[in-house]
């Protein structure tokens, strides 16, 4: 049978019969609708396609997905997909997760793959809390959000995402709102064709554990001014906003790492391999 | 690639929503589609495809949760907006087509029609869900509406008005649908054995 040609392929396609599990409302489901409504519209095919992620209620994506896809270890899915990037620069990597998983867990892996800048696109599911484990405060909880498991809150300032990304060198860097499912497929999409190590902040409420975000669609908003690409004026309009501006932030101009395939492991697997024979 | 499962049993008896053909007037004319009359049938299409998606979604978060009554019926309405897509498809022939996600193609936030995944519980009553569909089905006709008083453009006036009239029909019928089934206590989402650890 002859392989469907690109155009053929719809959002559909690229969505698995499995079934999500994720709680009715999640913000993930609109995020996993953005994912593949943008992989159409850049006519890619799932088989040239890897959904790479950790451990998370977000981090259940490649599941959904008929693209090829790696649910990786906690935290590490950055590492999976650098690794599969270097190997493959021929595949379109998405990684994604979520805040615990990409800032805490993986806190170090998320600040070396900026600095790498490999070109992949790191999708972040922000809901400020930890779901799969029952409500934990996460790097991006307020630290005056009150529970049962952190009473009076953490007291603990929260980690700015985006102002690391900046600093520590991602060429991309963008904030998107599950509820407006479109204006996050448009971002994807640019973040996919921008070279480079991309990072796609997109805020998806819990509605579980953090009902209160359900009022995001209120406070989500269109940023006022345009995407630079001067690192410096991007920080100091993301840390001088109210958390809820939406858009492209920063889109830079270095040259993505991609070592080259093949020639730098000419004949050192097998001496590796006689290294650990017993 | 994949096939959605046929709906199950319905939650209560639900009325026929029954279409009509579209009027010569404003059907049958592709030889010389202005590109304002095109967008405009893309957008049509859209709506009813996009809104069928999202039923389809949410029934399957639905049946994920064990809530049969309510995926019957997000099944249900799914399928109506499906016939509807197709008929629209239909009459005009010449509706762009394209890769994308019709909202997204048409550089839309999501369509009128569309219920956001954002207003669902998963202990929702059936009458809590044909709340949204009515929502839906309300925006979708102040949608055509607008247009067919705004537009300039007398095929594209024509076709709106059809279809919003249509879209009149749909919220009548849900309504009337909503009158049978039993109306929610406010306290319908409480759950006694809720998943919040910290409760």
């Amino acid at each position: 049978m002859n392989a469907p040609d690109v155009a053929a392929f719809k959002p559909q396609d690229f969505k698995s019969d499995t079934k999500p599990v994720w709680c009715p409302g999640c913000g993930d489901y609109s995020v996993l609708s953005s994912i593949t409504k943008s992989l159409a519209a850049l006519e890619l095919r799932p088989e040239n396609v890897a959904v790479i992620s950790g451990i998370g209620c977000s981090s259940r994506i490649p599941a959904y997905t008929t693209c090829y896809g790696f649910h990786g270890v906690h935290g590490r899915a950055l590492a999976l997909g650098t690794g599969l990037k270097v190997a493959r620069p021929d595949l379109t990597v998405l990684v994604t997760g979520g805040d615990g998983d990409g800032y805490s867990i993986g806190g170090n892996h998320f600040m070396h793959a900026c600095r790498r800048n490999v070109d992949l696109t790191y999708i972040v599911m922000d809901n400020h809390v930890y779901g799969m484990t029952k409500g934990q405060a996460s790097p991006t909880t307020e630290p005056d959000w009150s529970s049962k498991l952190s009473p009076g809150g953490t007291g603990v300032r929260t980690f700015h995402p985006l102002v690391i990304a900046l600093a520590a060198g991602a060429n991309f860097v963008a904030r998107a709102f599950s509820g407006d499912p479109n204006g996050t497929a448009a971002i994807i999409s640019q973040a996919v064709r921008h070279p480079g190590f991309s990072f796609v902040e997109v805020l998806s409420p819990c509605v579980t554990f953090r009902p209160e975000q359900r009022n995001w669609k209120e406070l989500a908003h269109a940023a006022s001014v345009a995407q630079t690409d001067d690192p410096v004026r991007a920080a100091h309009r993301v840390m001088t906003d109210d958390g809820f501006n939406i858009g492209v932030l920063y889109a830079g101009k270095r040259t993505p790492y991609q070592p080259p395939v093949g020639k730098s492991l000419d004949g050192a697997m097998e001496k590796i391999e006689k290294e650990f024979l017993l | 690639m994949s096939t959605r499962p046929a709906g199950r049993r319905s939650a209560k008896k639900k009325p026929v929503v029954r279409k009509k053909a579209l009027r010569p007037s404003a059907a049958r004319k592709p030889a010389s589609q202005s590109s304002v009359y095109r967008e405009f049938l893309a957008q049509a299409r859209a709506m009813e495809q996009e809104a069928a998606e999202r039923y389809d979604e949410l029934a399957d978060q639905m049946d994920v949760h064990n809530n049969v009554e309510v995926a019957a019926l997000f099944r249900k309405m799914a399928e109506i907006e499906r016939k509807h897509a197709v008929r629209v498809l239909g009459s005009f022939p010449d509706t762009p087509s394209s890769s994308l996600a019709p909202s997204l193609a048409i550089g839309q936030p999501e369509m009128p029609e569309t219920v956001p995944t954002s207003e669902v519980h998963y202990l929702m009553p059936p009458y809590r869900a044909l709340m949204l569909a009515l929502e839906s089905e309300q925006r979708a006709q102040s949608f055509f509406a607008r247009i067919a008083r705004t537009t300039r453009d007398a095929r594209v006036r024509a076709a709106a008005r059809e279809l919003a009239d249509e879209e009149r029909e749909h919220v009548r019928l849900v309504k009337e649908w909503m009158k049978k089934v039993p109306k929610p206590d406010s306290g319908w989402d409480f759950d006694p054995d809720p998943p919040v650890y910290s409760d």
